[in-house]
């Protein structure tokens, strides 16, 4: 049986880190980076005797995240205890919530792939849960022991839970830049994957075409980037592809991904799953949220990407293309909408341009966010205003773009002034140097009279040069028509 | 003066009879006497009673002084009080200094009260006879072969020794109302949620309420008043005003001070079960309320024979999760020698916890294990529903709920050590009231043919702790069980 006969199930766990400034359950700072077991008060070490009391910020985000996706915000949800034993897991029970989450249900739609094979579809969430991270266990720089830093422990996380509706490891990623564009969006998350901010699990299980039941699952644990993501859906899958061809089965297992080798290994079999003895934590009372606090929430939101896609679209006439790049993060979108309110709305579609052209290529090139790009919206917007009234060409252009990063002038007209860009209009300066170029180049004249085209491009390039790319290029080309006699 | 009412200290020390210094001294002088023997005490802290006293001189001085200021006290060690030894008397926590107060350990050095030390108790709360302390047995005062009750043993032995005027406890299944019958003291636990649990070591969290020890209704209102209030620690805590107690029981005794009091008796509290000589003495205080002007109703609790059930799920289910984080890394216990983590864990927990411990927290593993859950701990809570259902109902008669406090008098020491079954029985009376959340109080109300005292409970509904307190006070008006001292305090 080939490849191609199979089906992938994918499902993702998020654990999202909810951007307070205190944890979930105590008033210590959730500020990363700190000295270890700095960031950590008596409820965070577990004392005993001491108690959570729910951090009303995080209980918002969770509105806002469920709002933001369409689900079922619980009028009342419960939290429960997850109980086990881990040296960074000081009370040995994590404060969770199990049968009734705060999030249920709600769907995000992507789009997989590019160009003429990219697609839409819409994961559906099963849930998004309230949570108390851990704290770190520090294997290194202890010789024989173990070192723990609580200062993680008690941040608040939101883990995500989808439907397994991924087909792909492509699919799978989609969603889950995604969910991560959204989390930022909504700004319930500062999304850092680097600093664990934003980690996926993935259920990944394989089943024949046209089966109706799941195969078993194995879950990938802890993925913090999309590469890594990827990776390691495409190794589990053909690993258990293989696995089965080979005559094995597959047993449900949690799995981690080591990076260096670009392969996944068993952590431990269902047999060793843990038994969390889950119940309602008696510490804590019911969360009840009100039709009044989700108003409140609601009316703080800010548009939401697939408003702002359409409004792109419908208002400003964008491609569903340019639309969907555009809105991909809240930070383009920034950018863009900030650009246009410069430019007018008239120039949006050069301003689209420009955003997802020229500056994203140069900040990727230097590696930096838009957030932090040396050209400001209003530098941006004053330069295509400049091309699109034609005081210099899209040439030209590019290089007041440079110039403008560089820092070389404050706006788009200072740089052409100063450098003398301004595009050149006046006809008689261009017939000049038409006649010159004609002069100079009798072989491209007599070459266009044979009737080969390329050489009208030649004279025309040549004026362009003669003028330092400063001519009117349309009138550059009607004149050296009109002068050839063509 | 070690038998005065806080109404007569606080009378003295504000006419400087006696200074706060002077009255701390002596009790930490009869503590010093007699607590070899009684080993109500696991810490005693004369340094910073004097320390505290000397602060409370200073502000009766200033005219600054409120009901306790310059009023010994005691707490049960399961109070987290900042820079002493808080054991929960367990080996586990014998090296546990807290870094910081409890929050009723902070309101009562806010009001000025002076803290002896730290009262023995059953290794984290759980116990009704005191004996499961790794600081080992409390004696009754009134029979230093029987057990004080538990689990607050401790601080109902020092009240009633008067090794202090009063001290706090914590009651979960009758951890304060059943001590206090058997050393002849009151007792109250109050609504769940009024005393906040921030810093009280928890062993059952949905039923632990703090609660108070006093020789009268009248000492216990005046400790009560002073702990209780809302606690944003404490997600649990109520938000309501605090409430006066003493104040409430100003009104001047009248002939019938309780006319019209309707006190429901329980049919299933009086069926079987009670001892002659415990039947006998809450047989005369109810015809004692009747000459009061009470009149007496019975009423039915039909489900609270399954109280114990429910409560031998829920309360190990809850402390089995709570007393996971004694596991040796941060603090407490850890064995001397392991070879990995789960033997350090392992070890540290079999050698930090005593019996009763252990008992309680496999009993609560299983009852939440997967495929176990509903048929217990969800059937558990079912009940727990069902009983405070009767408690509804039956208040609906009546204005208190009035009972034995415990089927017996207090039991010899090691009498029931074999049978843990047979001791959970024992506090049929009680757990019901936790599982209800109500408030409960237990006062003296006469002794057996042995001589120990005989507790009688009164139940109310939410928020009576005013009328309870009162109601009490009006009969200890009339009679003088609650002034009986044992010997050791005459």
């Amino acid at each position: 049986m080939s490849r191609t006969d199979w089906e992938v199930v994918i499902g993702l766990e998020v654990h999202a880190q909810l951007n307070t400034a205190s944890k979930i359950f105590s008033g210590a700072s959730t500020a990363f980076g700190a000295e270890p077991n700095r960031q950590t008060s008596a409820v965070d070490i577990a004392l005993p005797g001491v108690l959570p009391v729910l951090n009303r910020g995080a209980v918002e985000r969770a509105i806002r995240f469920g709002l933001a996706i369409g689900a079922h915000v619980a009028p009342t949800s419960v939290f429960a205890r997850k109980n086990y034993f881990y040296p960074d897991l000081p009370k040995g029970y994590q404060i969770s919530q199990f049968e009734l989450p705060v999030v249920q249900g709600g769907e995000i739609t992507i789009r997989v792939g590019e160009g003429d094979k990219a697609y839409e579809k819409t994961v559906r969430l099963t849930r998004a849960h309230l949570e108390e991270d851990a704290g770190k266990s520090l294997h290194e720089d202890f010789h024989g022991m173990t070192g723990i830093d609580l200062n993680r422990a008690g941040t608040p996380l939101l883990e995500i839970v989808s439907e397994p509706d991924m087909r792909s490891s492509a699919e799978a990623v989609a969603y889950a830049r995604a969910l991560h564009a959204l989390v930022r969006w909504i700004d319930i998350c500062d999304g850092n994957m680097q600093e664990g901010s934003f980690r996926c699990d993935a259920n990944v299980s394989v089943r024949h075409k046209g089966a109706t039941a799941f195969g078993t699952r194995r879950e990938i644990k802890n993925l913090n980037s999309f590469r890594f993501l990827q990776q390691a859906i495409d190794y589990e899958v053909q690993w258990q592809i293989a696995t089965i061809e080979d005559g094995g089965r597959i047993q449900q297992a949690t799995v981690l991904f080591d990076p260096d080798s670009g392969e996944t290994r068993m952590m431990r079999s269902k047999e060793d799953a843990h038994d969390y003895r889950y119940f309602p934590d008696p510490d804590l009372l019911p969360l009840m949220i009100s039709d009044e606090w989700k108003a409140r929430v609601q009316a703080d939101m800010p548009e939401l990407p697939g408003a702002m896609k359409a409004r792109f679209m419908d208002e400003w006439g964008l491609s569903a293309y340019d639309a969907t790049t555009l809105t991909a993060s809240k930070e383009v979108a920034d950018f863009y909408q900030a650009t246009v309110s410069f430019s007018g709305a008239g120039l949006a579609k050069p301003c689209a341009n420009w955003v997802m052209g020229d500056l994203a290529a140069r900040l990727n090139k230097a590696e930096l966010d838009v957030s932090a790009s040396p050209v400001s919206p209003a530098q941006l917007a004053g330069l295509v205003a400049r091309i699109a009234d034609n005081t210099i060409s899209n040439a030209i252009g590019k290089k007041v773009f440079e110039a403008l990063w560089n820092g070389e002038g404050a706006t788009a007209d200072e740089i052409i002034d100063r450098q003398g860009l301004k595009q050149v209009t006046d006809s008689g300066a261009i017939e000049a140097i038409i006649d010159e170029v004609l002069a100079a180049n009798a072989k491209s004249v007599e070459e266009f009279r044979a009737g080969k085209e390329k050489a009208f491009n030649a004279l025309v390039g040549q004026a362009m040069k003669a003028s330092k790319g400063k001519a009117n290029p349309a009138q550059v080309n009607e004149v050296l028509r009109k002068k050839l006699g063509g | 003066m070690i038998n005065a009412s806080l109404v007569e200290l606080r009378r003295a020390l504000d006419a400087r009879q006696v200074s706060s210094v002077e009255l701390a001294t002596l009790f930490l002088d009869r503590i010093a006497a007699l607590n070899p023997q009684l080993n109500a005490f696991i810490t005693v802290d004369r340094d910073g009673a004097l320390t505290a006293a000397r602060a409370a001189d200073a502000r009766i001085a200033a005219g600054d002084a409120g009901p306790l200021t310059g009023i010994p006290l005691a707490h049960k060690d399961v109070f987290c009080t900042e820079g002493v030894l808080t054991t929960c008397a367990s080996k586990m926590l014998s090296n546990f200094v807290s870094p910081y107060d409890a929050h009723v350990v902070s309101l009562l050095k806010a009001a000025g009260a002076v803290s002896l030390g730290k009262t023995n108790m059953d290794e984290f709360a759980m116990g009704s006879s005191n004996e499961n302390s790794f600081y080992g047995p409390v004696k009754n005062p009134w029979d230093a072969t029987r057990v004080p009750g538990g689990s607050s043993g401790g601080s109902a032995a020092a009240v009633a020794a008067r090794l202090a005027p009063i001290a706090t406890g914590t009651d979960t299944g009758g951890s304060v109302r059943q001590p206090a019958s058997f050393c002849g003291i009151t007792g109250i636990k109050p609504t769940y949620g009024l005393v906040s649990r921030y810093g009280m070591i928890a062993y059952a969290s949905s039923l632990d309420q703090g609660g108070a020890f006093g020789a009268s209704a009248e000492d216990c209102a005046l400790l009560l008043s002073a702990m209780t209030g809302f606690d944003e620690r404490d997600s649990t805590s109520l938000e309501r005003p605090v409430e006066d107690y003493a104040a409430a029981l100003a009104a001047p005794a009248a002939g019938r001070p309780l006319e019209g009091l309707r006190i429901g008796l329980p049919r299933e509290f009086f069926a079987e079960g009670m001892a002659d000589g415990v039947r006998t003495a809450v047989e005369a205080a109810l015809a004692q309320y009747r000459a009061l002007g009470a009149t007496t109703v019975e009423v039915s609790l039909p489900n609270a024979k399954l109280a114990i059930p429910a409560y031998y799920v829920i309360a190990p289910a809850e402390c089995s999760s709570n007393l996971s984080r004694f596991d040796g890394v941060r603090y407490g216990h850890r064995a001397g020698e392991y070879t990995d983590l789960p033997d350090m864990y392992g070890k540290s927990r079999a050698e930090g916890f005593g019996a009763e411990v252990k008992r309680r927290i496999l009993v609560g593993t299983y009852v939440l294990s997967h495929g176990y859950y509903d048929a217990y701990y969800l059937q558990a809570q079912r009940l727990r529903r069902l009983i405070a259902e009767d408690f509804k109902a039956a208040l609906a008669q009546c204005d208190v709920i009035a009972g034995p406090t415990v089927p017996n008098t207090a039991w010899a020491l090691g009498e029931m050590a074999d049978d843990p079954v047979q001791m959970y029985l024992s506090d049929i009376y009680t757990i019901a009231v936790n599982l209800a959340g109500l408030p409960g109080l237990s006062h003296p109300c006469g002794f057996d043919a042995q001589g120990l005292p005989v507790g009688l409970q009164l139940v109310g509904d939410y928020f009576s702790e005013a009328r309870l307190l009162a109601t009490t006070h009006r009969f200890q008006q009339a009679t003088d069980w609650h002034q009986r001292r044992p010997a050791c305090a005459r």
